[in-house]
Parts: structure tokens; sequence; C-alpha cells
């Protein structure tokens, strides 16, 4: 199961609508071993396009120097599709490297007219598994936002 | 001469679960090589018909060796190499190995595989 923090799942499906119709992605890291997703990280497209993404090679080496130094992992793995379900294709299957990350999907092809006005239409959010070509699908539990916990904090 | 090689999360199961080896050459063929003599297997993972991965970044001190020299690129002593598998994918049906490199865009820095 996925556990993750409002805001982040609020800045996840916002990202997807600012690049519809590009696929837009990221990286949500956490502390190493903790599946928490805490860190959000917004990516570039570097292939800028309605059907692929890939991360930057250079911004790549960038978030995992710097996830390093910070002792995290990517523990989400986010990307958009704009005109299909968010369900990993083929590609995405064939091409996901990280075992212990959560697969996010979120598909913004409702949420869009024909004349590519907003419609208001639900983004569908959802988090797999994809390990050794085996996807598995798994709950999302979205926790309230951390403002109080953060507001008794020193 | 000792080399470190950052090994991935999805490799470690070639290096014992090691984060990092050590390792030899004075290119990155050799080098790869050298690994591969110590950890049957993980040659294949990051070279295909003679050329590096389309979808692995191998980096020198910091530089996409694709820029660098790719497989020729010299090392020396002391040298940082980084291995790390792209972040892609997308809802394009193209199965691999039919390259999704043919989908990306003629500006990207590294060209598609050769035929």
């Amino acid at each position: 199961m996925l556990t993750i923090g409002q805001e982040i799942h609020d800045a996840i499906v916002a990202h997807a609508l600012r690049d519809h119709p590009d696929e837009a992605c990221g990286v949500v890291a956490g502390p190493e071993g903790s599946d928490r997703p805490e860190r959000f990280i917004e990516m570039v497209n570097a292939a800028g396009s309605p059907t692929f993404y890939e991360f930057d090679s250079s911004d790549l080496f960038a978030l995992y120097k710097d996830m390093d130094d910070r002792d995290e992992e990517p523990v989400v793995i986010y990307h958009s599709h704009t005109a299909t379900e968010a369900y990993p294709s083929r590609t995405d299957i064939g091409l996901a490297s990280e075992p212990n990350a959560h697969y996010v999907l979120v598909s913004t092809r409702d949420c869009f007219d024909e004349a590519g006005g907003n419609n208001d239409g639900p983004v569908e959010f959802r988090s797999y598994r994809i390990i050794d070509g085996v996807v598995s699908e798994e709950d999302v539990t979205i926790t309230p936002s951390q403002t109080t916990q953060e507001e008794s904090s020193p | 001469m000792a080399i470190e090689v950052r090994i991935p999360t999805i490799l470690r199961t070639y290096t014992g679960g090691a984060k990092a080896v050590d390792a030899d050459g004075s290119t990155l063929t050799a080098l790869i090589d050298d690994l591969e003599s110590n950890h049957p297997g993980i040659k294949d993972r990051l070279i295909e018909n003679g050329d590096l991965r389309r979808f692995v970044n191998v980096y020198i001190n910091d530089e996409d060796v694709r820029f660098i020299g790719g497989l020729e690129a010299g090392l020396t002593d002391g040298d940082q190499v980084v291995v790390l598998p792209a972040v892609a994918g997308g809802s394009h049906p193209t199965t691999l190995p039919a390259s999704p490199a043919s989908l990306l865009p003629p500006t990207t820095p590294r060209g598609p595989r050769k035929p």
C-alpha cells in the first residue's frame, strides 16, 4: 500500500494538469527504508512528449547524488498518461528499474475537452509495484496535510 | 589501480547487495570486462550489441560517458563511475527492444541506437 500526504498527492496532480498534453514526471524521495514519500521533486520530461517521458541524464545524476547525500531513496516515481488510463504501459513495465519504488500513474485524459479546455473531470491516481516485469496494483491512502504536526514542532 | 563503481539497486543482485565495488580498467570497456569477471552477468545488463544500452546511464566523475567517448572513455586511478538506469516510460505502447528512442525528439543529446 502507498501512504502519501494530501499535499504531495495534490502537487503530483497539479504537475500533471500543468504539463498536459505532455507527460509529466517526477519523484517523491524519502528516508532510505522508511517507505515514506516526503520530499516532492518535480522533474523535467526531457522527451517533451505526450506518449513518452524520460529524466534528462544530468538531472538524473544530480537527483540521485542529492538523494544519496541525504540518505534517501525514490519512494515514489510518478508520471502521467494524458490520453490513456493510469495503468503501466508495456514501455513502463519494460523500463521500470526501481524494485523498491511505488510507481504512481495519473491520467489526465478526462480533465480536458477536445479543444484542450479544462472540463474539471477527475484525475485518476493509482499506484503499482513493478518488479521483474510483473505489475501489482496497490491501494493508495491519502493522509491529511502535516500542518498540525509542523506547527507543534519547535 | 582502483576505480569505485556505484551500483544501482536493480543490479545489486550481481554484487551480493553491495552498493559500490572496486574495478580496474583504463577504458570503460576494460572496466566493464573486469566487473564481469568478478560479477558474472552484469555486463549483459550494461551492454547490448557492443554498445551501452540505451536506457542505462554511466557517469565518470559526474559526466555522462555518452559525451566523453562512450565505451572508449578513459579512466584513471581514483575516478568514480556511477551506473544509473534511466527513469523513463510512457503511454506509448512500443515494446522493447523496439526502442522508444525513435520517439524522442531529434534534439535529444543522445541519438537513437545504431541500427
